[in-house]
């Protein structure tokens, strides 16, 4: 919809009056139809769309690492091989999504907007917690959709400047947000598996390069046991999504980067196929 | 009962527009400059806090003078308009011009309504572009006139006498150094004649759209240190993209 400029195509009473630095906001009071959970669907139905699947996250000294595979699928079908599902959020923080990738894609299209919205009028940044419940106000506006089957459960992870270190939220569909303070999290459909091969791997002091590749390590486990999460494609050449987001700000590793990781770990499972090991005791 | 007495249009709008600019003339100026990597604004602005500058969207910016709630008004207006068109559409579809027009037509619709006063308020609208062929400033007066203006532009009360002292001095290719201490010297300058100025940066409220910015929003705050060293004629501040100062919030 365009902005509602008829008439005189002068700013409507909306546009000046005195509110909320929520982008949300207004779009709830001026153009609902633009609100993702405003789309309810008949009773009963449900529509077969897309899902996103695994996204990882680990917490590394200095900051916070958050990754994704690239597969979509609808039922047992692979929708697309190389959808992305980690984004940045502002400067230090990003999200990655799993769930209905239609609505998550433009959840977090809506989220990006709303930090960027606030930063602009209040001329400061939303603290951190402040973001991560801005991210639990659009889930739970969600949920009607949810209770459908299309929910959308995001990972937020950042940097947060207050505290000087790296922070990862997990969320439920029905917004339920809670920190995860083991220092890695996972969430999809192969997040089972993830969290498993992070909870054996990870370990306090990591630096960045070792936080990406224990995330492409949970993601490559992921992809072994879950058949809607894909491993890394070396014919086709599609690594999954790794970012690092640090007091300089986000970072999304390049191609060649990614590669790398997937590669050396990729000529290692072709000896270890169940991956590295962990001592016993 | 009171008699309604007639007042010919002409000069009911004369009376408003001396009204707006007199409000205008009260405030300090407003410089837009181009220089090489893009647009800079200077004004000149003790608060840390209450912007004259500021960002509207990825490539556009907004610098006002005037009556402080009017422009902020008017600044909120073209962040929710720009926010949700590149919303409903696309980042790209986001322009000046198009932005330039609405607050035209806000503006002029003002102006002309007898219900309401006119808006004591210039701004300028402003957007960078590839190159600097495709920079794009507008300026708009309070009966909400447009003008498409080139290389440097003042708004405020001294617009004049700075604007003519900018207009023979600056060329393009500018470097940011140099163009904002030619926005300064303009700035300090004392419109009947006498010795200029000395401006320090803490009074100064400095910003570019840089095109050079890797980021997609090209605005950047120029603050603190990174300020003094370029005022002082340190070009290899320029170069500086911190983090840590000079962010797009502060």
């Amino acid at each position: 919809m365009e902005a509602n400029l008829s008439g005189t195509g002068r700013l409507p009473a909306a546009f000046l009056t005195p509110g909320s630095s929520s982008f949300l906001d207004f779009l709830d009071s001026h153009a609902p139809q633009l609100l993702p959970g405003r789309r309810p669907l008949p009773e009963g139905m449900t529509v077969e769309a897309p899902h996103g699947t695994t996204i990882v996250s680990a917490v590394f000294d200095g900051g916070v690492v958050l990754a994704g595979d690239r597969r979509a699928t609808m039922g047992n079908v692979i929708a697309q091989r190389d959808i992305e599902k980690v984004f940045p959020a502002d400067e230090y923080s990003a999200v990655g999504i799993a769930g209905t990738a239609g609505l998550a894609v433009e959840m977090v299209r809506l989220f990006q907007l709303e930090l960027e919205h606030y930063e602009k009028i209040e001329g400061t940044v939303l603290s951190f917690e402040g973001k991560a419940n801005r991210l639990t106000t659009m889930i739970r506006s969600n949920l009607a959709m949810a209770m459908q089957g299309l929910a959308v459960v995001p990972v937020f992870a950042g940097y947060d400047l207050d505290l000087g270190r790296g922070r990862i939220f997990t969320y439920d569909v029905t917004g339920g947000r809670s920190e995860e303070r083991a220092g890695f999290a996972a969430t999809g459909s192969g997040s089972v598996f993830a969290r498993g091969s992070m909870k054996k791997l990870y370990r306090d002091g990591l630096t960045g390069e070792q936080a990406a590749t224990l995330a492409v390590q949970a993601l490559y486990d992921a992809a072994d046991d879950d058949s809607a999460t894909g491993g890394p494609d070396l014919a086709r050449k599609i690594f999954p999504i790794v970012t690092l987001i640090t007091e300089d700000g986000f970072r999304r590793l390049t191609e060649d980067e990614v590669s790398e990781i997937a590669v050396s770990i990729t000529d290692q499972r072709r000896e270890h196929p169940n991956g590295p090991q962990a001592p016993l005791l | 009962m009171s008699t309604p007495f007639y007042v010919s249009p002409q000069q009911a709008m004369a009376d408003r527009a001396e009204y707006a600019r007199k409000g205008i003339a009260r405030g300090r100026s407003v410089v837009v400059l181009t220089y090489a990597d893009g647009i800079v604004f200077v004004a000149e602005n003790t608060s840390r806090a209450l912007h004259k500058v500021s960002e509207i969207y990825d490539k556009i910016a907004f610098a006002a003078v005037g009556r402080y709630n009017e422009f902020e008004n008017l600044r909120i207006g073209g962040v929710r308009y720009a926010d949700l068109r590149g919303y409903s559409y696309d980042r790209a579809d986001v322009t000046a011009r198009g932005l330039a027009n609405v607050y035209a037509q806000t503006l002029g619709t003002i102006f002309s309504s007898v219900g309401e006063k006119p808006y004591e308020v210039e701004l300028i609208v402003a957007e960078v572009g590839r190159t600097d062929a495709d920079d794009q400033i507008y300026r708009l007066t309070p009966d909400g006139s447009v003008v498409d203006e080139k290389n440097a532009v003042v708004v405020g009360g001294n617009a004049d006498s700075i604007g003519s002292y900018l207009g023979q001095r600056h060329r393009a290719g500018l470097s940011l150094a140099e163009a904002l201490k030619l926005a300064v010297d303009g700035l300090a300058r004392d419109p009947n004649g006498g010795s200029p100025r000395t401006m320090t940066p803490e009074q100064l409220e400095v910003a570019v759209l840089d095109r050079k910015r890797p980021q997609q929003r090209k605005f950047k705050r120029i603050l603190g240190g990174q300020l003094a060293r370029l005022l002082s004629g340190d070009e290899s501040a320029a170069a500086e993209d911190g983090n840590d100062e000079g962010a797009d919030t502060e």
